[in-house]
């Protein structure tokens, strides 16, 4: 059996259950979400096992799919995030269902299960139609997914701008497709790679579509200037949605980045140090200009909207350092570890907002007082999402930002330091707030009681971020072996 | 697994239990008692079990191979001095607690425990990472139980927060510079012997170590108030409750000189001694002694007094790297103890008065002595030691780091060439008035509190029996030490400055 198949599998599931919903009535949202939960967990069992051995890709199929570890990381990593997405919605549905039009979740369970075969897609793609198919694929489930409790204004805000902009991107990005395959003559990773390395392609054109295909992605995973949107849309869309645009879209957009940067960076390419220079650029200014807004925030979902930006930047900078190769890390690998790290603190950090609202408290700064008399067990798991989020020592986060500080040393990308830097310092202010809030002792004891499901998942999340901040060697072998995208492309 | 291992968890072990319900008091305190005589007998015993790498109880966990990280613990007479400094200051710290919520209990044994981590790794990373887990409840203790108004207090610890999260991540990139600098070609390595032995082996030129020697210098010097980033530091400890002054002021903040000293001086030997970074150095550790001197001499409260006595006297510990020669450095190492001990002792009592007499303002105290002869006397030592004052510890630091100091300006740079004196000559002359400064300020709070008539509706009492053992441990440590400086310094075998002028 060829892993291709699983995304099939996937969207016949995600199509059963849309049907399900709508013609039987009767089912309800827990048994709604344990098919979808068991349905995503059985796809990826399947991906694991058959990962290592599978049969030759059909050649209708192969010119546009490829199968590296790359690919089944970000495969993997799609498949772990719905799932979490989905125990979320179901830890929400108490509350989300008040905001939806009929009162009840229906599509919010079968629609990332599309956006799941999306980004399960994109991890594989080859070139970049198959890229813009499931990119819009993700994108217009999102759509749905971010306006889905229109009774909310904020959510319908949010609709609207994720709509506008994101279709605006969709053009930017279509519109540099088109210039690069205008330029190159190809559209698949590996023509474009043999394109900027042999020559006779006018460079000036090629620069000019190459900024719009980055424009257009940098909407998709928030870099600056394109991360207008970010914190309306995050702050407005229900909290699971939200964990979905922050690790699952951006995962997925960094994914076809990682591809993208390899073809155009390869060695002897013609825009290699303009690409380079504009990544570290874009990356140090996203990090700064993403983290100086949180520091006034007192929306703690606002606050963790600038925080992913802030994120991205340093995403951005581990690719425009992908030319250091001193850590056992393909050039890819320092971004996958960096989102695999940055799964668990984020989704750790939402589901403790979803906790606060089932405690029927808020989301803003002054709802956390208190917190770590009433339930000490929860403030924990928040003290280490946030401190991992802040990228301090022996929590996950910390090894995926000194991965990035080396290789900017290692390169020499001094500007960009200093701006990761400033950016993680300031993070240490607006992360900090919170935990403080937790540990600001308050009149009032009324307990937070967590269910027993979430307490248990948020207390494997917790001890993912150890484990990942205490011993990360398993994650690093299995990233070491992500190949060179660049060799990959021209080995074949 | 080795005995240091041990001495590292027992310290998260005490806190985790009594976050799970475990009496607070009782598991603070013993777990701090088994800490301090089990170091004592680590330390009795360090010389018979040194290995060829002059490192005892060294002991390894693999975290990662390229870049090698690994939890490796392992003591040379340094990290012995600062283990035992720490130990003993847990001890007081946490024996005079009294009646406070078991946050107290629990930030102080965190704090502990990641001071006897960054001490006692041998390992960047983890090194690195314990310190970072000791600044937490620092930042936490000082937000929410600090002695100030509710805006007052979490302006001072935001700023703490900022600087100290902003020094170490200057640090960081320092860090990791030096690990891609000194990994020799090959895989990265955070292993700090494998590092010292490649920079011995091959040491970059001279030119070439001083950008990185800066760059350690501002990351780690922030971190120990060093002239002009020392701005945090003196609110800070006026305003943390009194352990978590006493550890951080005495303990923690040393870590910053631990590091400059143990990592950036056995890496780049002649890193300090390039022209340009030497000059500055001087000009910042001359802010460090005369500015912020005169400083304290201004205060009018006596917390405010003791923490930027604090800050003040961090300068001639960066007098002793900008010499560089194994007598100064030798001398800095016991002046970190004794500064450490002296500190915690003073910061001790001034919480005792504190609580008792509900200000500090020195114009309102004065004949204190009378009710509490004790206090007064056991204040004296503190006081007397930190002016130094021979017999008590800091002295034979001072002594040692002024004397080498002087002995290695013949062969600095020349910054003002006059009657053949070095810009290091000139420093060591202007430092040693901030000997005089501290008596002036220290003998003068003395008098004020402890002496003349006693103030009406203020009294003062002696500790009950049981309060008065901390006060009177770091105390005795300080005259023993202070008589026999060997005590410490014998621990010291291997030369700390490679290729040093003796």
């Amino acid at each position: 059996m060829s892993v291709f198949n699983l995304e099939a599998l996937l969207a016949l599931l995600g199509l059963f259950v849309l049907l399900l919903e709508a013609f039987v009535p009767s089912v309800s949202s827990k048994a709604l979400a344990g098919i979808c939960m068991a349905g995503v967990a059985g796809v990826l069992v399947l991906l694991v096992t058959v990962a290592g051995g599978q049969d030759a890709l059909p050649a209708f199929i192969g010119a546009y799919h490829q199968l590296d570890t790359l690919a089944i990381f970000y495969k993997a990593f799609a498949l772990v995030i719905t799932f979490l997405v989905l125990w979320l919605t179901l830890e929400a549905a108490p509350y989300l269902s008040k905001f939806t039009l009929d009162g009840k979740l229906g599509e919010m369970f079968s629609l990332p299960l599309f956006v799941c075969v999306g980004m399960m897609w994109m991890a594989s793609a080859k070139d970049l139609v198959t890229v813009f198919v499931s990119l819009e694929l993700v994108t217009v489930s999102f759509y749905v997914l971010v306006a889905y409790t229109r009774k909310s204004a904020l959510a319908l805000e949010a609709g609207v701008k994720y709509l506008i902009l994101g279709a605006l991107s969709t053009g930017v990005l279509v519109f540099g497709v088109a210039w690069v395959y205008g330029a190159t003559g190809a559209l698949s990773f590996e023509g474009i790679t043999k394109a900027v390395q042999v020559g006779g392609v006018n460079k000036t054109a090629l620069l000019f579509g190459v900024s719009f295909l980055l424009a257009g992605l940098g909407f998709k995973v928030a870099a600056v200037p394109f991360q207008m949107w970010v914190p309306d849309v995050y702050q407005g869309a229900s909290t699971p949605t939200t964990v979905f645009l922050s690790v699952g879209s951006k995962a997925a957009g960094f994914a076809v980045l990682t591809r993208v940067i390899d073809a155009l960076t390869v060695s002897g390419s013609m825009v290699r140090q303009e690409v380079i220079t504009v990544l570290s650029i874009a990356g140090a200014v996203t990090v700064v200009v993403g983290s100086l807004p949180a520091l006034f925030q007192t929306n703690v979902k606002r606050l963790l909207a600038y925080s992913s930006i802030s994120h991205a930047g340093f995403l951005l900078l581990a690719l425009a350092a992908r030319d250091s190769v001193r850590v056992d890390l393909a050039p890819g690998g320092t971004v996958a570890f960096y989102l695999a790290t940055y799964l668990p603190m984020t989704v750790l950090g939402f589901a403790a907002l979803i906790q606060m609202r089932l405690n029927g408290r808020g989301e803003e700064l002054d709802d956390f007082k208190g917190l770590a008399q009433k339930s000490p067990t929860l403030a924990f798991l928040i003290t280490l999402a946030f401190a991992s989020l802040a990228g301090l020592p022996l929590t996950a986060g910390f090894f995926g930002k000194m991965w990035v500080m080396l290789g900017l040393v290692d390169q020499q990308l001094w500007f960009a330091l200093v701006c990761a830097i400033i950016g993680a310092a300031a993070g240490f202010y607006y992360y900090f707030r919170v935990i403080l809030a937790m540990f600001t002792p308050e009149e009032s004891t009324e307990p937070v009681r967590m269910g027993a499901l979430a307490r248990g998942v948020c207390v494997v999340l917790g001890c993912t971020i150890i484990v990942l901040g205490v011993y990360p060697k398993p994650l690093q072998m299995l990233l070491a072996k992500v190949p060179v995208a660049g060799k990959n492309a021209t080995g074949h | 697994m080795s005995s240091l291992e041990i001495i590292i968890f027992i310290p998260f072990l005490a806190a985790l239990a009594i976050w799970l319900g475990a009496p607070a008091r009782l598991t603070a305190v013993v777990a701090s008692t088994v800490n301090l005589l089990w170091v004592i007998v680590l330390a009795v015993r360090f010389p018979a079990f040194k290995s060829a790498t002059d490192l005892a109880f060294v002991n390894k966990h693999v975290v990662l191979d390229n870049p090698a990280i690994a939890f490796a613990v392992g003591a040379d007479g340094v990290s012995m001095i600062m283990a035992l400094l720490t130990v003993l200051v847990t001890f007081a710290a946490i024996w005079q607690i009294v009646d406070k919520p078991s946050m107290y209990h629990i930030s102080s044994l965190l704090i502990s425990g990641g001071a006897l981590g960054a001490f006692l790794c041998t390992d960047l990373f983890f090194i690195y990472a314990f310190h970072e887990v000791a600044l937490i409840p620092t930042f936490l203790m000082i937000a929410i139980h600090g002695r100030a108004e509710k805006e007052q207090r979490l302006a001072v610890a935001w700023k703490t927060t900022i600087y100290l999260g902003a020094g170490s991540l200057v640090l960081l990139a320092g860090l990791v510079w030096a690990v891609i600098e000194f990994s020799g070609g090959g895989k990265l390595t955070f292993d700090l012997v494998a590092l010292r032995a490649q920079a011995a082996s091959s040491p970059l030129p001279a030119a070439a170590q001083a950008p990185l020697f800066f760059l350690l210098l501002v990351g780690f010097g922030t971190l120990v108030s060093l002239f002009p980033f020392h701005s945090w530091a003196a609110p800070a400890y006026a305003t943390a409750p009194t352990p978590v002054a006493m550890l951080h002021s005495g303990v923690l903040k040393k870590f910053g000189l631990y590091g400059l000293f143990r990592i950036a001086l056995p890496l780049l030997p002649s890193g300090a001694q390039v022209p340009w970074v030497q000059q500055a150095l001087l000009l910042m550790l001359l802010g460090n002694i005369l500015v912020v001197g005169l400083v304290t001499l201004h205060q009018k409260r006596l917390d405010d007094m003791l923490a930027n006595s604090s800050v003040m006297h961090m300068g001639y510990l960066f007098l002793g790297l900008a010499a560089g020669t194994e007598i100064a450095v030798k001398g800095s190492m016991l002046l970190m103890f004794a500064h450490g001990v002296s500190i915690a002792l003073l910061f001790a009592i001034c919480g005792r008065m504190r609580n008792q007499l509900g200000t500090l303002e020195m114009a309102k105290l004065g004949g204190i002595g009378s009710h509490a002869p004790f206090l007064t006397v056991v204040f004296a030592f503190g006081a007397f030691a930190s002016i130094g004052l021979p017999g008590l510890a800091n002295f034979a630091g001072e002594v040692m780091i002024f004397m080498g100091a002087f002995a290695n300006g013949n062969s600095s740079s020349t910054l003002i060439p006059a009657q053949g004196l070095t810009a290091l000559h000139w420093t060591v002359i202007l430092a040693l008035w901030g000997v005089v400064i501290s008596a002036v300020y220290m003998l003068r709070g003395y008098r004020a509190i402890f002496q003349g008539t006693p103030q009406t509706g203020l009294f003062m009492s002696d500790p009950a029996s049981g309060q008065w053992l901390p006060l009177v441990l770091l105390a005795a440590v300080l005259l023993a030490v202070g008589c026999f400086p060997s005590l410490l310094l014998d621990l010291i075998q291997a030369p700390l400055v490679p290729g040093a002028i003796p």
